[in-house]
């Protein structure tokens, strides 16, 4: 493992700026199982500053989601072994009780699940779904205040007529009003971090980007930090500041937009951008999809996890890329990657190999 | 809802007319004559004749089931002879409606037999219901939340040996340790005494067939709620509630056990009528005049009108009770409600 932790964190160092709003260090996510241990997330990084947004993007399976659990802590009191330092404004969230970190969720972070039909109770009114959350956190709020500012919020998310329906229930909603309820439910106290784990992704592309713009108003206006779960790269093009490319529980490629878009170092990260469709070029007859599977989290394959797929490993000497994992390492100021391919061979072959096929 | 339950009421309806004409025709139609069965050792070929008259059985089985219908509506005369009414009222039973039928063994109304052992088989039903419904539930959701832990392995392994002993075993075993050997209750106050009479008889009296009943099934509803609560304790919607910052004792009780509840309710309701139909092994063992010993007394004594009517009776609380449940399930769980 490398010390330096995020491109942003050895640039604020630097600079003496205070230290991020969220930091999480060395973060493991392990479900013991039957049939062995689940690395779900295996040590992974990254820094968050306020009125920034992060995408992770990555495979089904490659640990975004458990990131995120693992944050707003929900893995507590499960068989999960969760170690490492997660820190949100100056608190440490690994050690913080039980009560404390409970004040927290909903409040200071919200989270928006992804497939909100069964995330939503199917026996309350989405308004009382709201409500439960406003007034969990404020108390004295008196229910009738609470309920004004539920429809307020399904107002907010584009839901029309919200008064009426903030009385029905979550099976009389569409998906996407189900999705925007989700997202009025996490909004409701104005959290400084979001996490929105495929906010979109059930949503057709008009209302998509309603939300988008919805959640930038809210990063604006309370100065939020957003995470960004999503394999939608358009949407991440779109809202990310930063992106954190992850495979099999591992970060792969980390830094600036602008840098892992235009500049993508590691082969998976180049996979992904090649089987993303574009408009703007010549139709292709086929995508290109990354082959193979993703890896198995118990038998994760030896050296770099992404070995197996990988069509370059041969261009690195000897066998490193099945016996040493790569560590993550800056390959330009601000963009750090997990490969055995040196900095000279990625942008020749991006230049040579990858680039023309995009 | 209003109309969904209309709908429920007329199939309900329907469903009793259907039970009735079917026990109707399984004890009438069979090839034995029902008249030889009224009269047990002193029968001769002129009691047969008069009992036969008497109850009707001379008439064609239809207009017989008709008369059976009247008769719940409206009293019936055995036998129904207006002249003979005029004459000497004494020699005619009237058998007030709702009237189940006439047992010449017993010399008694079927109606007036079930309005004397209902009290006996409510009692020890309802007692055992709450019984079960406190310990059975407390303790299943216990055993979810600590799941792979000793209080569930405990509750769980209990609640096996409750569910593997049979209910006369349980039974005798609770009357010879509490009863006959540390005597903390009198024998003689094991049994069934009107609650009007002393609440507190009342009370001691049906405590052991009581939790001899709440035993077998509190066992069975340990595994039940611990089961449903597994299930609803994992769904999306409670990890949703927790990242809200709910309080966990709220998540279990509002998000978890509202949602596992609805199965708890629909199995506690098929189950409590059915027992109020008769509880057959503990009655017997306590030797409690409920329906249960009405209904294997009848059969001994091949008392054809009593069985028909502890039937019919046992039949009326199943289909209510089904009516009950699916109300409450609409009630509970407002996905019903709407279709």
């Amino acid at each position: 493992m490398t010390t330096t932790t995020s491109p942003r964190e050895a640039a604020s160092a630097a600079s003496g700026e205070s230290p991020a709003y969220l930091s999480l260090r060395d973060v493991k996510v392990h479900f013991p199982t039957d049939d062995g241990l689940v690395k779900a997330v295996d040590g992974l990084s990254f820094t968050l500053e306020r009125g920034k947004t992060i995408g992770i993007v990555g495979e089904s399976g490659s640990g975004k989601s458990v990131t995120s659990q693992a944050i707003l802590g929900l893995h507590r009191r499960t068989r999960a072994r969760v170690s490492g330092e997660i820190i949100l404004d100056g608190e440490d969230l690994m050690t913080v009780k039980d009560e404390r970190l409970r004040e927290l969720r909903g409040n200071k972070m919200a989270m928006v699940f992804q497939d909100p039909l069964s995330a939503l109770h199917p026996y309350y009114t989405v308004g009382a779904q709201i409500v439960e959350g406003i007034r969990v956190h404020h108390p004295d709020m008196s229910k009738s205040a609470a309920k004004k500012r539920a429809v307020e919020m399904l107002g907010r998310v584009g839901i029309p007529s919200p008064q009426r329906r903030a009385d029905q229930y979550p099976h009389e909603f569409s998906g996407g009003m189900r999705q925007r309820a989700m997202i009025a439910m996490a909004l409701a106290n104005d959290p400084s971090l979001l996490i929105a784990d495929e906010p979109t992704t059930a949503l057709d592309v008009t209302v998509q980007a309603q939300i988008l713009d919805l959640m930038r108003d809210l990063q604006r206006e309370f100065g939020s930090a957003i995470i960004m779960i999503t394999h939608d790269l358009g949407v991440v093009a779109e809202m990310a500041d930063d992106i954190l490319v992850m495979y099999g529980g591992k970060a792969v490629e980390y830094g600036s937009v602008n840098e892992v878009f235009y500049r993508p170092s590691h082969p998976y990260a180049w996979g992904l951008l090649s089987s993303m469709p574009r408009l703007d070029r010549a139709r292709k007859a086929r995508l290109d999809p990354v082959p193979g599977n993703p890896p198995s989290l118990i038998n994760v394959p030896p050296g770099c996890s992404f070995h197996p797929r990988c069509a370059f490993r041969d261009q690195v000497e000897g066998n490193a890329c099945s016996t040493i994992v790569p560590d993550l390492v800056e390959v330009r100021p601000g963009h750090l990657d997990r490969c055995h391919l040196t900095p000279a061979q990625k942008t020749q072959l991006f230049d040579s190999v990858i680039k023309p096929r995009l | 809802m209003f109309f969904y339950i209309i709908r429920r009421l007329i199939s309900v309806v329907i469903m009793l007319l259907i039970i009735t004409m079917a026990t109707f025709l399984v004890f009438f139609a069979s090839p034995i004559d029902p008249a030889s069965l009224t009269c047990s050792k002193n029968c001769t070929p002129a009691v047969i004749q008069g009992n036969r008259v008497k109850l009707g059985y001379d008439k064609p089985v239809p207009v017989q089931y008709g008369l059976f219908l009247k008769g719940l509506f409206v009293s019936r005369d055995y036998p129904d002879d207006p002249g003979l009414k005029q004459r000497s009222p004494d020699a005619i039973y009237t058998c007030n409606a709702p009237c189940l039928g006439y047992s010449t063994l017993q010399t008694q109304g079927v109606t007036d037999m079930v309005k004397n052992a209902l009290p006996q088989t409510a009692s020890i039903a309802l007692a055992a219901f709450i019984m079960w419904m406190v310990f059975g539930v407390v303790f299943g959701i216990v055993a979810a939340l600590r799941r792979g832990q000793w209080q569930d392995r405990l509750l769980v392994g209990l609640s096996l040996i409750g569910f593997s002993l049979p209910t006369f075993f349980i039974g005798q075993l609770l009357y010879v340790f509490i009863a006959l050997q540390l005597g903390l209750i009198p024998i003689s106050s094991v049994g069934y005494f009107p609650f009007t009479d002393s609440p507190v008889k009342w009370a001691q009296g049906i405590l052991l067939p009581a939790v001899t009943l709440a035993a077998v099934f509190a066992a069975s509803y340990v595994r039940l709620t611990r089961a449903y609560m597994l299930e609803t304790m994992s769904e999306d919607y409670i990890r949703t509630a927790r990242a809200k910052g709910v309080k966990e004792v709220t998540v279990i009780r509002r998000h978890g056990l509202r949602a596992a509840l609805t199965p708890i309710v629909t199995a506690a309701g098929l189950d409590l009528g059915g027992l109020l139909g008769g509880a057959i092994i503990t009655e017997q063992v306590f030797n409690i005049q409920g329906l249960g010993k009405m209904a294997i007394l009848s059969i001994q004594n091949t008392d054809l009108p009593v069985t028909v009517g502890v039937v019919l009776v046992a039949a009326f609380f199943i289909t209510v009770a089904n009516l009950v449940v699916d109300v409450l399930y609409g009630v509970i769980d407002p996905r019903v409600r709407m279709s």
